[in-house]
């Protein structure tokens, strides 16, 4: 394998200025079960690499107290999400999708920061934190900043960072009462397979009736970038919630798909399953309102 | 660049240099002579080279050989004790026919064993989740399956044994 050089910085800082001072072939590093794969395939050929993954705390999941906000450490593994109480709880749609993420020594190791800069259009780790409205924080060579997780990404392997960014924290903002979420991968296999289509789904309830307030639809696979199908959203919402508006919502969905012929399906395909798991995702979540209020 | 790491290999203290770029899987079957541990696709989705770090099974060929500094490894060669009696985990394999080629097997009692660790009394459900990254093309997975159920049977204390020997 091509040789390269393993850096260890142990802040923020320093790991920004060690990128800045070996500018050529220099590439951050977190689990690495992309970095290595493609290293190993000669795809890319870094002289450095910078890693991640000693940088302190930011391999942690808690809720911040003041403001109920779910903070997500990007160099947090799929496996600590996937064994996480609080996110099994109260985020079951994050769980329905880091549970499937490759194999368990995968996500032993694979972080949710290097899923969502990977940008792969078919990464599963996106999905289900956009639909939670999630945003994301990254720290670089001018500061911090954030922006909204949806438009984070520009398209096939590429995001808003700039070069020697991090991308630091994902935030989920406080969900309101009677909300729920679901996330299925659908593919040929029920493990070690990336997904056909990824169908994310958050529906929130007024109180006492089963009128939709807000709903959130998020796709993976179904465009270059991940996609939220918003004529579906605004139809759902003001309405009452039940199987017959849910098939409704599938189908327009899946007009509003971008999908394509892949090796791995081809475009009718995914835009029909786009449609069924809608509707199945959909019904999850009033599932899961009625069985938590 | 060359690094000076220590870890914790099978119970013991060791010290070595790495180069930056080696795997640990490289480190282990090219340097050590431990080649317990198999390379089957190099790329994360077979598993034939898993072994435990800090108690969570990894690939071992996608695990940088320096990031072990500080860790606790435990690979296949650990297993058996001294006297070279097996693990239940390698005696239930051996019973239930959970072996055949058996290039797959140091993967699969690896990772069976982090499962066991972990939960004492896993579901077949759960072992198949936790197994779904170890690709076997012998035995049709069922007497892999039956010989983790069958250690699991003798009770955790056995399964543990040897495994946690020298963390006290
Ligand atoms: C066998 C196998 C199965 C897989 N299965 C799935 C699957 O089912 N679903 C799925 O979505 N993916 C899957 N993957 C892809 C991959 O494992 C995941 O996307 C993983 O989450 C990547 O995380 P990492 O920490 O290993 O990333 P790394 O390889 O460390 O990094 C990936 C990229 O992100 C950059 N990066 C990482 N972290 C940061 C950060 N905090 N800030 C800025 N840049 C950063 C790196 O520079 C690099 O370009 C699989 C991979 C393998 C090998």
């Amino acid at each position: 394998m091509k040789t390269f050089s393993y850096l260890v910085p142990k802040t923020l800082d320093e790991a920004v200025s060690l990128f800045e001072s070996h500018s050529d072939r220099v590439m951050y590093v977190a689990g690495g079960t992309d970095v290595m794969v493609k290293t190993k395939q000669g795809k890319i050929a870094p002289d450095y690499l910078i890693s991640l993954k000693h940088l302190s705390d930011l391999d942690k999941v808690k809720m911040n107290p003041d403001t109920n906000e779910l903070i997500i450490g990007a160099l947090a593994t799929h496996r600590t999400l996937e064994t996480s109480t609080l996110i099994r709880r109260q985020f079951p749609i994050i769980h329905d999708a880091v549970q499937h993420i490759g194999s368990t020594q995968i996500r032993n190791v694979a972080t949710i920061g290097g899923n969502i800069v990977n940008a792969v259009p078919s990464a599963d780790g996106a999905i289900p934190l956009i639909a939670l409205d999630g945003v994301a924080k990254m720290y670089g060579p001018n500061g911090e900043r954030t922006v909204d997780l949806i438009h984070f990404f520009e398209g096939p392997g590429q995001t808003v960072l700039e070069a020697g960014e991090i991308l630091t924290e994902i935030i989920i903002p406080s969900q309101s009462s009677h909300t729920g979420g679901a996330y299925q991968k659908v593919g040929r296999r029920a493990a070690m397979e990336l997904p056909l289509i990824g169908v994310g789904i958050v529906l929130t309830l007024e109180p006492d009736s089963a009128v939709c307030q807000k709903a959130r639809i998020c796709l993976g696979v179904a465009a270059p970038t991940p996609l939220r199908t918003l004529s579906a959203e605004r139809f759902l919402t003001g309405k009452v919630l039940n199987e017959d508006i849910l098939i409704e919502a599938g189908n327009i969905a899946a007009e509003e798909s971008r999908v394509r012929d892949s090796i791995r399906g081809q475009a009718w395909y995914r835009r029909e399953m786009v449609s069924v798991f809608v509707r199945r995702m959909g019904l999850k979540c009033l599932k899961r309102i009625e069985e938590t209020n | 660049m060359s690094t000076e790491i220590k870890f914790n290999l099978n119970g013991n203290d060791i010290q070595v240099t790495v180069k930056d770029h080696w795997t640990l899987l490289y480190l282990l079957r090219e340097v050590m002579g431990l080649t317990g541990t198999k390379e089957g696709c190099g790329s994360g989705e077979c598993g034939a080279c898993t072994v435990i770090v800090d108690g969570q099974a990894v690939n071992s060929c996608l695990y940088l050989a320096v990031e072990l500094n500080g860790r606790c490894l435990i690979t296949i060669e650990g297993l058996a004790g001294p006297d070279g009696t097996l693990h239940t985990l390698q005696q239930k394999f051996v019973e239930h026919g959970g072996i055949q080629c058996g290039f797959c097997s140091p993967g699969m009692i690896m990772s069976s064993k982090a499962l066991l660790d972990e939960n004492p009394t896993p579901t077949l459900d759960d072992i198949k989740h936790a197994l779904a990254g170890n690709l076997c093309r012998c035995t049709g997975y069922t007497q892999i399956f039956e010989s983790i159920q069958a250690a699991i049977d003798t009770g955790t204390e056995d399964v543990e044994v040897v495994a946690w020997k020298n963390e006290t």
